[in-house]
């Protein structure tokens, strides 16, 4: 049986090596897409279809406790979208927060083939890697919560520079993380130890460690630029959701520098007005800064109406929804490494407050003058869930379609924003860009997002139709590392991704300080705190020397 | 000519026939009704395996036999008649939207969760969660209404939003917890911490309850409206007597731990 496969006359859109809707054949083999194969290779006649490259998120929420929790909590969102299984794939559940395996297949079929969980506690490394293992079809990888891990802190607030770096290397090794991430940095403290309390300013020092929002994010750039990272330090600001967030988001940004830094789901940190009265839009003004600061890059975090589900480190937002909803709801303590808020949640059209969040996301992709660092996201399921990503693509594609939906929801909340102006459509070059291409690119995954020779053959072809949300929708073929997962729309194989992650080296000899902070403060020994390389199963580091 | 299923062999292992439904079955042949598929266990086997049909598919069916390790006759209904001659299994009517079902005998637990419209009649005791929520839902029953004629278990009419539940016998623990509203009405006795945790709504009893400490009393008085509750219940055969219709009966509020706009009426002796 021939490796190889020929993808032929399809319509291939692959930004990151200038291909533009140019009909051409790729070619596949061993997994890799090569210059050419021999006439015996397999092929796909894909006229009359758009080729692209596997979808890339960059951020979203599909594995470990906080995800489990959430399942746990609604049970009822289960129940009413069951996922049968076919010949070759198994069943699960549906819903907001879907269970291991529907999630893997329910990217799939949107033409996705990377996800990365944008917060896990290292704590919960061995949960979040099986249930990684157990989600199908994609390829996957997180980010490790280290923003307010409190030995780190600890240590910045010492000036231990060199320790510090030495201790996140040590860190995201030992839990097989991709890149760190920072939550409400300097928050979880202060919120752990006394009712309602926060940091509200990015300047503003906690009591527990005397150090600043500020000097957190600071240092961590500073690790992340010294080991070399493949992704910056992923960030979660401060005051996420509250009027007049804005400033804080461009305060972080500026602490950057010219060093590179993510800012993740951007939308929910881009509000103005006055704390405690209703939002208006500050899109323009981060959208604004973004654009002339190259080091920068985002993902949108966009909201969706309807169904979601809050799920964050930053336990005080949760709190804050839980006001809203004055439904159920879920707080819990990571011991010294974070905390954790999760809350379903209802964006509905004609509340103020979620449209113009609405309204926020899309100026933001509307307005984005670098659809290379500007990347799409819902913070799946916090602004909606992944599957509406076509519905998405669809909004940002076609300005009748956006103004038919303009037209549905808050007018007050419309008359605060620009986007009935913005005549912008996306186009698919431009979709591919910020749903694989950029994506990959700000993640630093060299053989993902493109088409080129070398590039993993993660490839999803659809049929080109007007309706955009129909197209991406439903892919015709979805292929994952060469192989066809989903022919003709149904899957054909079952299939199991790869863990992507880090091996920063680091100076062993500081596992001496850490150690003891282990034998004082965790529940867990300090010897069985690091995950073997056998919870990793298929996976693949990226190489921190290759530049 | 109502189209009539005769259980002819007992199965070992719960059986789940949300087909049993005059929207499935209405337009079927004979034949068509038999091959019907149902869940067996963790299995699928067919209608005709467990029951003999008679007739042709028209809008009332009637069942005989023994089928409380039945699920889900009646599921998601939402015209005609269903009428059961024996008693019947778990999750009966839930989710329906319309029609009526009528049981002669006894019903297992979960009577018509989640139901929108439509009426059950149980002329025999029920289990527990009448008319409740399934777990994780905010609001259970939204509509319809269920007549229980003899007893029923704990929970009933949990986290109810609209619609009525008679109980003409007693009712177990929890009668009403996190009612969103409707009126949940039991002429027997009920168990302890009726109306935990409910919103508004209203809980009847015809006899002396324990009171949750967060309930307030209000007063004693003669609700109008609860007078052409009790006649058209009446009129739907439950045993009530004049002194019931016409009395006096104490107001509780609450529950004051949610938005203490509910009412408990207890009947004054």
């Amino acid at each position: 049986m021939t490796n190889e496969l020929r993808i032929t006359n399809g319509k291939v859109y692959d930004p990151a090596n200038n291909i533009d809707g140019e009909v051409r054949d790729i070619c596949i083999k061993d997994g890799r897409i090569v210059e050419s194969v021999s006439d015996d290779a397999q092929k796909i006649n894909a006229h009359g279809n758009v080729v692209m490259a596997g979808g890339v998120d960059i951020h979203c929420h599909i594995a470990g406790p906080k995800v489990n929790l959430a399942r746990k909590l609604q049970p009822e969102d289960h129940r009413l979208d069951p996922h049968p299984a076919t010949e070759h794939t198994r069943s699960g559940v549906g819903g907001v927060v879907p269970s291991t395996f529907a999630t893997g297949y329910r990217y799939a079929t949107l033409g996705y083939t990377t996800a990365f969980d944008a917060a896990v506690p290292p704590l919960a490394a061995r949960h979040v890697l099986e249930e990684l293992h157990d989600t199908p079809v994609i390829d996957k990888g997180y980010y490790a919560v280290l923003g307010n891990n409190i030995f780190l802190q600890q240590l910045i607030k010492e000036g231990r520079r060199e320790e510090l770096k030495q201790a996140i290397a040590w860190w995201l090794n030992a839990c097989k993380g991709y890149t760190a991430k920072i939550v409400n940095p300097g928050g979880d403290e202060p919120w752990k130890g006394k009712k309602n309390s926060n940091v509200r300013d990015i300047d503003e020092k906690s009591d527990v460690f005397d150090i600043s929002p500020r000097d957190i994010i600071d240092a961590f750039i500073d690790v992340a630029t010294a080991l070399g990272l493949p992704h910056p330090p992923h960030v979660h600001c401060n005051n996420l959701g509250h009027s007049g967030n804005f400033e804080t988001t461009i305060e972080t940004m500026k602490t950057a520098g010219d060093r590179r830094l993510h800012i993740a789901h951007i939308q929910f940190h881009s509000y103005a007005g006055k704390l405690g009265e209703n939002p208006l839009s500050a899109g323009r003004e981060i959208v604004e800064y973004v654009n002339d600061h190259p080091n920068i890059s985002c993902d949108v975090g966009q909201v969706m109406f309807g169904k979601s589900t809050i799920m964050t480190a930053d336990a005080p937002s949760a709190y804050m929804t839980r006001g809203y909803t004055h439904a159920k709801w879920i707080n819990a303590d990571t011991e010294n490494e974070s905390g954790c808020g999760v809350a379903p949640y209802n964006y509905q059209e004609h509340i103020y407050t979620n449209a113009l969040q609405w309204a926020i996301g899309l100026e933001i992709f509307l307005l984005s003058k670098d659809p290379w660092r500007i990347v799409f996201s819902t913070d799946s399921p916090n602004g909606a869930s992944f599957m509406s990503y076509p519905k998405l693509i669809k909004l940002l594609m076609d300005k009748n379609f956006r103004d038919e939906e303009i037209s549905r929801v808050n007018q007050k909340a419309m008359n605060k924003s620009i986007l009935r102006e913005l005549k912008r459509e996306y186009t698919l070059s431009e979709i591919a860009i910020i749903t694989r291409a950029g994506p990959a690119k700000c993640l630093g995954l060299k053989n993902k997002g493109h088409l080129g020779v070398g590039a993993d053959a993660d490839i999803t072809i659809y049929d080109e139709q007007e309706d955009k949300e129909l197209m991406f929708n439903a892919p015709r073929y979805v292929i994952k590392s060469g192989q066809p997962v989903i022919a003709d729309h149904e899957f054909t194989t079952d299939y199991y991704g790869k863990t992507i992650h880090i091996q920063p080296e680091f100076d062993k000899s500081i596992e001496a300080s850490i150690r003891p902070f282990f034998d004082d403060y965790y529940s867990i020994r300090f010897d069985n705190y690091a995950v073997s390389d056998h919870y990793l199963h298929e996976h693949e580091f990226i190489d921190l020397k290759k530049k | 000519m109502s189209l009539k299923l005769n259980l002819h062999t007992q199965s070992n292992v719960p059986l789940e026939m949300s087909c049993i439904n005059p929207d499935a079955i209405q337009h079927l042949s004979q034949s068509g009704v038999e091959r019907l598929e149902i869940i067996h266990g963790n299995d699928t086997a067919h209608l005709g395996d467990f029951f003999s049909v008679k007739g042709k598919g028209q809008e009332t069916i009637h069942i005989e036999g023994d089928c409380a390790a039945i699920k889900y006759i009646g599921a998601g209904m939402s015209n005609g008649k269903v009428v059961v001659d024996g008693n019947v299994g778990m999750h009966l009517g839930c989710g329906m939207t319309g029609g009526q079902i009528i049981v002669n005998g006894n019903a297992g637990d979960w009577v018509g969760p989640e139901m929108s419209g439509g009426r059950i009649v149980i002329n025999g005791n029920a289990g527990h969660m009448v008319g409740a929520a399934y777990r994780g839902h905010s609001a259970g029953v939204q509509g319809g209404e269920i007549f229980i004629h003899g007893n029923a278990k704990n929970e009933v009419g949990s986290a109810m939003r609209r619609g009525l539940i008679a109980i003409g016998g007693n009712a177990g623990d929890f009668t009403g917890v996190n009612l969103l509203a409707g009126s949940v009405i039991v002429l027997g006795e009920m168990g302890i911490r009726a109306g935990a945790g409910m919103k508004r709504g209203t809980i009847v009893s015809f006899s002396d309850t324990e009171v949750l400490p967060t309930f307030e009393f209000a007063c004693t008085y003669h609700p109008v409206f609860l007078r052409f509750y009790l006649m058209h219940l009446r009129k739907n055969g439950f045993q009530i007597d004049d002194r019931f219709v016409n009395g006096r009966y104490d107001r509780w509020s609450g529950d004051s731990i949610e938005l203490n706009r509910g009412e408990l009426l207890i009947f004054k002796r």
